[in-house]
């Protein structure tokens, strides 16, 4: 690891203006995956401000009958949260479905949003990655790409986003709130949260340099019922290869974003619209564009399938 | 003394004595926490560890883990993969179990640690201990200390009514069953395999037939 100075803020804005002010800074939460990759000398700040103090750590009804969740709740926290449970069970299941107990009560609802991709040539840094090293190449494209994104993705790179919360959260239509160092605030859609790669793959989401993350809104609750069906390699402490967050009606109609596929949470309206014509029809829509590998196009008859069972699920 | 002690006592022995050997071998002792400068790479941190108060000046890239292990000479807590894949490393800190390798030790200002060698002693064991041992819960140990912290919190987890991703109703009041206890304890990994016997020891301890 680098070596590295450090501070606690003490508040939002002065976190902010503390990252402004001194080159190399990051913020550090819960640090699961931020000090990992400092260990690997993937990331390498010269100065972490520590953002734990900072009081936001609560669940906050807002007067429109949703939620704000600060950006500090823990994934164990927001998972078990009654309210979360009752009425969106699609993120609690989404959360309990990723990583481990011990990781869960240290991550961040702030810090999943923001973890880096797991592309093992991400992680290895004798291998060139776009990602990583701008313009020095993407590995996984003719390398080992099993895992990797079958949409949405592009010649630079072709890793997926691997937080199960996300996706769970682009299916409730949720809001990222955040501050910068001049100490403006404003609010970006899930929709508009990650980015896909392009010829950037490095810039991974709408964030300014110095902005930070204060909270999360879920919106009033939409109902019906709600599941979260994560395919992996291990019955347990794996990354998806294909996760389905769906929200679906007494009606048939309802919402569907899908995880382990590309680069952020994977819908499209017009695959929401096809949701009462079958699991077929919503697939046909998502990945009409798909450009799977070899090695991974086995993810569309997998996501087909996945999506299937959980809309048989719902039906009960 | 630091070296005559270590010396002098046997890995085993070092690992029984528990707190009191770290004691023996704490940094110099500082008056209260401080902020660090803005422009030190070391800091002043105090932790509370298995009930004492420890005050110790760190570079700030030292991990919890390797402050428990290399300044406060507490090695029951193990590093395995060091990335928080393995669970070896595994404590409980303000009542909530996380890996110590994932965590920086100047993050725990004033926190209260528990690692294996605050929850008993080989004179007096924790039931969880009690219950590996009867139970055959391990065979090299390495990843034991980390199953033994991760499985005494599983049990405050269930008690608290916290889901998993195989509780059936996450509204339902949660049950104690042996693929729940499987679940909860996937983020320790024992290569020896002695997974089956972890189970029955820890359901031993919850008070039910496994």
């Amino acid at each position: 690891m680098k070596s590295f100075t450090y501070e606690r803020a003490r508040s939002p804005g002065e976190a902010a203006s503390a990252s402004a002010r001194v080159q190399g800074a990051k913020f550090i939460a819960g640090g699961t995956n931020l000090l990992d990759l400092m260990k690997l000398q993937i990331e390498t700040p010269a100065h972490l401000i520590d953002v734990n103090d900072l009081g936001l750590d609560t669940i906050e009804p807002l007067p429109n009958g949703g939620l704000r969740v600060g950006a500090l709740v823990r994934n164990t926290d927001l998972a078990a949260d009654a309210r979360v449970r009752r009425d969106y069970g699609v993120l609690s299941r989404a959360l309990l479905a990723g990583a481990s107990g011990q990781l869960r009560n240290k991550a961040t609802t702030a810090g999943n949003l923001l973890q880096r991709t797991r592309c093992p040539y991400f992680y290895d840094t004798n291998q060139p990655c776009n990602k990583r090293q701008p313009g020095s190449g993407c590995s996984a494209i003719g390398g080992i790409n099993r895992q990797h994104a079958i949409v949405g993705s592009s010649d630079a790179c072709i890793a997926t986003h691997p937080s199960d919360m996300a996706v769970a959260l682009r299916a409730l239509d949720a809001e990222v709130e955040t501050v910068s160092a001049d100490g403006k605030t404003r609010t970006i859609p899930m929709a508009d949260f990650h980015k896909l790669p392009g010829d950037t793959p490095h810039v991974e989401t709408a964030l300014a340099p110095n902005e930070l993350i204060t909270g999360v809104t879920l919106p009033p609750p939409v109902g019906g019922t709600q599941i979260y069906r994560k395919v992996r390699d291990r019955a347990s402490y794996a990354f998806a290869l294909v996760s389905v967050a769906a929200i679906v009606q007494r009606d048939g109609s309802g919402r569907v974003a899908v995880g382990g596929v590309a680069h952020k949470p994977w819908r499209m309206d017009a695959a929401d619209a096809a949701l009462p014509r079958g699991a077929k029809a919503v697939t046909a829509q998502l990945f009409a564009d798909a450009k799977p590998t070899q090695q991974n196009a086995f993810k569309l008859p997998l996501a087909e399938r996945t999506l299937a069972a959980a809309l048989a699920k719902a039906k009960g | 003394m630091r070296e005559d002690f270590e010396l002098n006592m046997s890995r085993r022995g070092l690992l029984a004595a528990g707190a009191a050997s770290a004691a023996a071998c704490a940094a110099p002792s500082v008056a209260g926490a401080q902020q660090s400068r803005p422009d030190a790479t070391t800091t002043k941190v105090s932790l509370n560890v298995n009930g004492e108060t420890r005050a110790l000046d760190l570079d700030t890239r030292t991990t919890l883990l390797d402050a428990l292990r290399e300044s406060l000479h507490l090695t029951g807590t193990k590093k395995g993969c060091d990335h928080g894949q393995c669970g070896a490393c595994t404590v409980i800190v303000e009542g909530r179990r996380i890996n110590s390798c994932l965590t920086l030790a100047v993050m725990h200002e004033g926190d209260k640690i528990t690692t294996v060698e605050g929850l008993g002693t080989p004179q007096n064991l924790h039931p969880m201990q009690a219950a590996f041992i009867k139970h055959d819960g391990f065979q090299c140990g390495y990843c034991t200390p980390g199953q033994i912290c991760s499985a005494v919190a599983v049990l405050d987890e269930i008690k608290a009514g916290i889901p998993s991703h195989v509780s059936a109703d996450l509204n339902a009041t949660m049950e104690l069953t042996t693929d729940e206890l499987r679940e909860r304890m996937s983020g320790n990994i024992c290569r020896c395999g002695a997974y089956s016997n972890i189970v029955e020891a820890i359901t031993e301890v919850a008070g039910r037939k496994a």
